[in-house]
């Protein structure tokens, strides 16, 4: 780990100056993805802003019946929070699915976020990767890429974002509220994330300067009909190969609003609107499931080691929505699937 | 030049590693045995192996520390002379003050420092351990206010103020934790490298009262991996444990 200088901030404006003043320097709130990153010498930064004391941890309600989450709001603090337990069950169901309690009782909903790749190759200072050393090259790309991407890949990169998180998120429609120099602005969530394109440098649209305030869950809740189904290598405390957060409401046994979004395939937490309309008016059943995970997959592009993914993500689509469809989400604690 | 003394420097350092290592593994049999025999009731099962050697005069980390001067001897001529061309950056440090199982410390750290570090190396309380330094074994578990956290991801100086509680504060007057007990009980350690981790995760647990089902259990404490397999008796000892609390 480099030297750098410590400077710990006592309110969102003095985080926004120290930042503006030190353009080499990090925010940091739970640190359990950026001092490791550190430690692996894939982040530098010259100054380290302590933002882990400001006054952003919070859970309240807005007017409009949803949610405000306070950017420094501790992993486990919302998985367990009674309101999302009670009206985002989705959101907590893939809160509780990523990391472990240690991680989950240190990172923030800011972190979550902001979290980088695990690709190995981002990881390994040694090799080429242009998300890490942009120009350099992909490692992945003929490299030993089984947890890499296979939608909305590059030629730059191949790169998985790793929320859990952000997967519930997309589908709930959250709006991610930042502060800066130039003052507040709200971001879609699923416009926070981006496609590598050829910057894989940069996972989001958040600018150098800005500094996340809250994330928003809006008034729709899907709390009856959801599920969060993840996928992985061991049975817990594994990143995704492929998860799938889905929100139905039903009418009888039709689909009036259907909403999917998948983990661990992409860049960004993956929706697909024709998949989803696809769904919609149509009754709840396997065939229908089906064409919707058709629909997301035929861009689907494998990499060979990660090419299993497709069917994977296939079959992961159907599940998770029939089980949403009959109201048994996955336990995130008895990993039978449902 | 440098790079013949960092390789010498590395072998030597390797060869004290395997020297410890040799050591231990020789003993190995007995120290299992030791462990627990030679336990006052108030003593905690913190770092069974340190505790062990210490009877015979030697420890392991003082073999680690001898390879370590041995390093340093070696590299040290080299770095002077770097430092006449380029000044080397000084460590920035600062002022922490932590309350470490019970005992108000004043420290000065180097702000790079992890709280694991400033635990085991500064204030010599080497019963948590460093598994992966990453933050995917467990092994470094504590309680910061209570809850518990990968010490090896936190940045101590970002705790200032916090009260930390390792394995070696959780026995209280003489009496082990009942977490500690338990594990005894239920024999739920082999090598014991991950159960000072185990034990500390096991009170954040139970303090959180998430976890009643043997799924449940198992689920929230997935982060604390054994590489011995001794799950099957870590659950029972923390059921056992849960019952008392």
């Amino acid at each position: 780990m480099i030297q750098f200088q410590y400077i710990r901030a006592g309110t969102v404006a003095e985080a926004i100056r120290q930042k503006a003043a030190n353009p080499e320097g990090t925010f940091i709130a739970g640190g359990t993805n950026l001092v490791d990153l550190m430690r692996s010498d894939v982040a530098q930064p010259a100054q380290l802003i302590d933002i882990s004391r400001l006054p952003l941890d919070k859970v309240e309600e807005t007017a409009g019946g949803g949610l405000h989450i306070g950017a420094l709001v501790r992993n486990a603090d919302i998985a367990y929070h009674p309101l999302v337990e009670q009206r985002y069950p989705m959101l907590s169901s893939a809160l509780l699915a990523g990391a472990s309690q240690q991680l989950r009782n240190m990172a923030t909903a800011g972190g979550n976020l902001l979290q980088r790749t695990r690709c190995a190759y981002f990881y390994d200072v040694t090799t080429p990767c242009n998300k890490r050393n942009p120009g350099s090259g992909c490692s992945a790309i003929g490299g030993l890429n089984r947890m890499n991407a296979i939608l909305g890949t590059s030629e730059a990169c191949i790169a998985v974002y790793p929320s859990d998180m952000c997967v519930a998120l997309a589908v709930l429609e959250a709006t991610v509220h930042v502060t800066g120099p130039r003052g507040d602005r709200a971001i879609a969530l699923v416009d926070f994330h981006r496609l590598p394109g050829s910057t894989p440098e940069r996972d989001n649209n958040l600018a150098a300067d800005e500094l996340v305030t809250s994330i928003e869950l809006p008034p729709r809740r899907f709390a009856a009909n959801y599920t969060y189904l993840k996928i992985r290598d061991r049975l817990s405390y594994a990143f995704a190969l492929v998860s799938v957060a889905v929100g139905l409401e039903l009418e009888g046994g039709t689909m009036r609003e259907a909403r999917f979004a998948l983990g661990g395939v992409a860049h960004k937490p993956w929706r697909n609107a024709q998949a989803e309309a696809a769904l919609r008016g149509r009754p709840a059943g396997d065939a229908a499931f089906a064409e919707a995970a058709d629909l997301v997959l035929r861009e689907a592009k494998g990499f060979g080691h990660n090419t299993f993914k497709i069917d994977l993500a296939r079959r992961a689509i159907v599940r998770a929505l029939s089980q949403a469809a009959r109201g048994t989400p996955q336990s995130q604690s008895n990993k039978k699937i449902a | 030049m440098f790079y013949l003394s960092k390789i010498t420097a590395d072998k030597r350092l390797k060869k004290g590693r395997e020297i410890a290592a040799d050591w231990s593994f020789q003993h190995w049999g007995k120290l299992s045995m030791t462990t627990i025999d030679h336990r006052s009731p108030g003593q905690t099962p913190a770092d069974p192996t340190d505790e062990a050697d210490a009877h015979r005069g030697v420890t392991r980390r003082g073999v680690l520390h001898l390879a370590g001067g041995a390093v340093s001897f070696t590299v040290l001529p080299h770095a002077g002379a770097q430092a006449a061309s380029s000044p080397a950056p000084t460590a920035a440090t600062a002022p922490v003050q932590l309350t470490v199982n019970g005992e108000a410390r004043q420290l000065e750290i180097d702000v790079r420092q992890s709280l694991l570090d400033l635990l085991r190396e500064t204030l010599d309380l080497t019963g948590t351990k460093k598994g992966c330094d990453h933050g995917q074994c467990g092994a470094c578990t504590v309680l910061v206010d209570g809850r518990r956290i990968v010490s090896c991801l936190t940045l101590a100086v970002t705790r200032d103020g916090a009260s930390v509680t390792t394995i070696e504060g959780l026995a209280k007057n003489g009496t082990l934790h009942p977490l500690q007990q338990a594990f005894i009980d239920h024999d739920a350690f082999q090598c014991g490298y991950c159960t000072p981790g185990q034990i500390c995760s096991a009170a954040g647990l139970i303090a959180e009262g998430k976890a009643k089902t043997p799924d449940e259990i198992r689920e929230l404490m997935s982060g604390n991996i054994c590489r011995c397999g001794a799950y099957t008796n870590i659950l029972a000892a923390i059921q056992q444990a849960m019952e008392q609390s």
